[in-house]
């Protein structure tokens, strides 16, 4: 079979399809997004009905897997390390209830934060959840292990977490394909009160996930993602785990350390192999990308045992994610150096687009609030969070997905008079309704300005599951119908906006300013996709 | 044969594309690849760059180690000064446009970031929009960039054409054609003034 070049999240996105998945479900989030967008568009996937719209947010979309796996199906739910949170609860008891269709959570984790608000490691949560862990070195194993996670899940009936970084996530190599499985027929558990959380029933499924520990720890032996390397030169050992192992055998002519190394793609890692590795050497070097989990196990708390190195200990940088040289310093060898930067080299941080209607959303806004006092603006995630920088500098908060109703609400009962919440659509949907219930039901004093869009612009234009329907939603949930007001954010209709704007943050109560206009983006390949369909008609005709 | 290459450049200014044409050429050869890209937040008219890396040998590494890049291609000025510590001091080659896309307030002047690259063993400064103008679209400019670099890479002229034809088929048989004309254009130039 040939290879194909894919982006480590394409490998994972193939792998499911030939691991026999029946739906994906996600939401975007950088830097997982490609993995359903590589789904959606594949034309087998399609011809087997394989469900991939996307999902409001990653908790419906964990529940909905949850929902597949119970009725005996296999599925896979993506998202980024910070959606993990949104979906944690489903997550966590999905690990109680256990798969009953192959059940596998892929979280992309961003360390460096290229595109995220924190670095938080993944890998904690699979071991919270007390489920076995997949990380990929690289696109091949991206490939491996999304169809080994459907196998491992299925045998030990447990959800199986599969992580990535954003460097794997983001690159591209050549992955041979193996053969396909097929999807399961509709088979629900044997035991129906299996997914009934009852006290009772958790308790006797906790046991039952606790009392699988050991065989997932051999499970890691066997399976062949974990490997021991021996090496002569025994005065240190290397454990290095995912994408680690890349920069770590960049460092030596044909990738051959001289230390013993321990290879770690798979979770809970056996005792066994640290074990043989922790009495083969002097020393300990760990590299991980991402937060220094199993340095903090091997060192415990008061650090009595042999020397073990890595980010707690300093010889790697305490956070950031990982390169080649970095690397090569934990390791005492010394580094190329390029030509020193060039002063003439300005900073250029990304910004809204040209057109984009944040722009006049926001420069309306700056104008209705400049009879206030400045620091009143709660904002959320997504492009508009640019407005932040200069020249706008229009925004104060940008915590989680929906915090910026939410934190309003807070900030005017603290007594900030009015507080705005500046938020887009498909966060809206995603998780900023709830928020927007409670202002309505404590009538709060916070004028909300949803800037839809149209679209989940940042992530690169995915549906949004506001479309048409934020209006509706701001009447359903208890907003006064005139106070529900809709604005075009268009330069020309500067004036009339911040009048709008003006008299909702007047208002003594729940107030919402939809500003609707098209992304740019997606409106640009919207015409450009009609100008095609135009020229095809006319080649017909 | 080893090639590490840095692509850089402002988000949306085909750096990618330039990835996926070397990336195409360098398969054809039998060679081995590896290449990061940037996705997410910094695409949004923030600098980009890709890691792309070809070899006869596997890879290990998705990032290209700092001090041991052999080329950096950018299709954008003061963008190709960002990343010359990743440059080999003794051996890489830097190949960027002279034409500066300014999208900031402290944007410096375009003689100093010349003047700096200047300073460099191996350079190629090329006015990629005029050069692509003349071949019919300002658009093909990172083919025009491309080309310029495509003498340094270790990979044959015949593969690049039949990267461009087999990228752009979808595009149509006149995009085929003017990108096979930039990369030519930018060729000529790079052969003429080494």
């Amino acid at each position: 079979m040939k290879k194909l070049l894919l982006l480590g999240d394409e490998a994972i996105a193939q792998g499911a399809i030939d691991a026999g998945i029946s739906g994906v479900y996600a939401y975007p989030g950088t830097p997982s997004t490609e993995i359903t967008e590589y789904i959606q568009a594949s034309a087998e996937a399609r011809e087997r009905d394989v469900k991939s719209k996307w999902s409001t947010n990653e908790k419906t979309a964990m529940e909905t897997a949850i929902g597949m796996s119970y009725a005996g199906k296999k599925s896979l739910v993506c998202m980024k390390h910070v959606g993990l949170n949104v979906a944690a609860d489903a997550f966590i008891n999905s690990a109680i209830t256990g798969a009953n269709g192959g059940l596998v959570v892929l979280s992309a984790d961003d360390p460096s934060m290229h595109s995220s608000q924190n670095e938080q490691d993944s890998r904690f949560y699979g071991r919270f959840a007390y489920v076995p862990i997949l990380e990929p070195s690289n696109q091949q194993e991206a490939y491996d292990m999304a169809r080994y996670a459907f196998v491992l899940s299925e045998k030990y009936g447990v959800p199986v977490l599969l992580r990535i970084t954003t460097r794997l996530a983001h690159s591209r190599s050549g992955v041979l394909r193996t053969e396909s499985a097929t999807e399961n027929e509709l088979k629900l558990p044997s035991d129906l009160r299996q997914f009934v959380l009852l006290p009772y029933i958790a308790r006797k499924q906790y046991n039952t996930l606790l009392a699988k520990q050991d065989a997932l720890e051999e499970d890691a032996i066997t399976s062949g993602f974990n490997k021991y390397i021996e090496g002569n030169d025994k005065s240190l050992g290397i454990i290095a785990c995912g994408i680690a192992y890349n920069y770590l055998i960049e460092n030596y002519e044909d990738g051959k350390v001289p230390y013993p190394v321990l290879k770690i793609g798979q979770y809970p890692v056996p005792k066994k192999m640290l074990q043989k590795l922790y009495d083969s050497v002097d020393e300990i070097l760990v590299l991980e990308e991402g937060y220094p989990i199993l340095e903090e196990l091997l060192r415990g708390y008061l650090n009595l045992g042999k020397k073990i190195k890595g980010r707690m200990e300093g010889s790697v940088p305490r956070a950031g994610e990982l390169n080649p040289n970095i690397v090569a310093k934990a390791l005492g060898m010394g580094v190329a150096e390029g030509f020193d930067p060039a002063n003439v080299v300005k900073g250029r941080p990304p910004k809204l687009c040209d057109g984009c209607g944040h722009w006049d959303s926001f420069a309306a806004l700056n104008e209705a609030m400049k009879s206030y006092s400045p620091g009143r603006v709660l904002s959320d995630i997504g492009c508009y969070t640019l407005s932040a920088l200069p020249p706008l500098q229009a925004i104060n908060s940008c915590v989680d997905m929906g915090a910026s109703i939410t934190m309003a609400i807070g900030a005017s009962e603290a007594g900030l008079i009015p507080a705005v919440a500046a938020i887009g659509d498909s966060t809206f949907t995603h998780s900023g309704i709830t928020g927007l219930l409670d202002a309505v039901n404590r009538k709060a004093s916070i004028t909300v300005l949803i800037n839809d869009n149209a679209t989940t612009g940042m992530t690169g234009g995915q549906d949004s599951a506001a479309y048409g329907k934020v209006e509706d939603i701001c009447r359903g949930v208890g907003v006064e119908e005139e106070h529900i007001r809709i604005i075009k954010p268009l330069r020309r209709l500067h004036d009339e906006n911040v009048q709008v704007l003006k008299e909702e943050l007047e208002y003594k109560g729940v107030s919402v300013v939809i500003a609707r206009r098209e992304c740019v983006q997606t409106l640009a390949r919207r015409m450009k996709l009609k100008a095609i369909e135009k020229k095809k008609a006319a080649a017909k005709a | 044969m080893k090639k590490d290459i840095i692509l850089a450049g402002v988000g949306g200014q085909g750096i990618l594309t330039i990835a996926t044409i070397i990336g195409v050429a360098a398969l054809s050869e039998g060679l081995q690849l590896k290449q990061s890209e940037v996705h997410g937040m910094s695409q949004r008219g923030g600098d980009v760059q890709s890691h792309l890396r070809i070899s006869s040998k596997s890879i290990a590494s998705d990032l290209i180690p700092e001090g041991k890049a052999d080329m950096i291609i950018s299709v954008e000025p003061m963008e190709s000064l960002r990343y010359v510590n990743m440059l080999d001091k003794g051996n890489g080659w830097l190949v960027s446009s002279m034409n500066p896309f300014n999208n900031i307030s402290d944007y410096p002047d375009l003689e100093e970031i010349l003047h700096e690259i200047w300073k460099l063993p191996h350079y190629v400064t090329i006015d990629a929009d005029k050069i692509a103008k003349e071949q019919g679209s300002v658009k093909a400019a990172n083919i025009v960039v491309l080309g310029a670099a495509s003498p340094y890479l270790g990979i044959q002229y015949e593969s690049f054409t039949d990267a461009i034809k087999s990228v752009f088929s979808k595009k149509g048989e006149d995009i085929v054609k003017l990108n096979l004309k930039a990369l030519r254009a930018g060729r000529q130039y790079a052969e003429k003034r080494t």
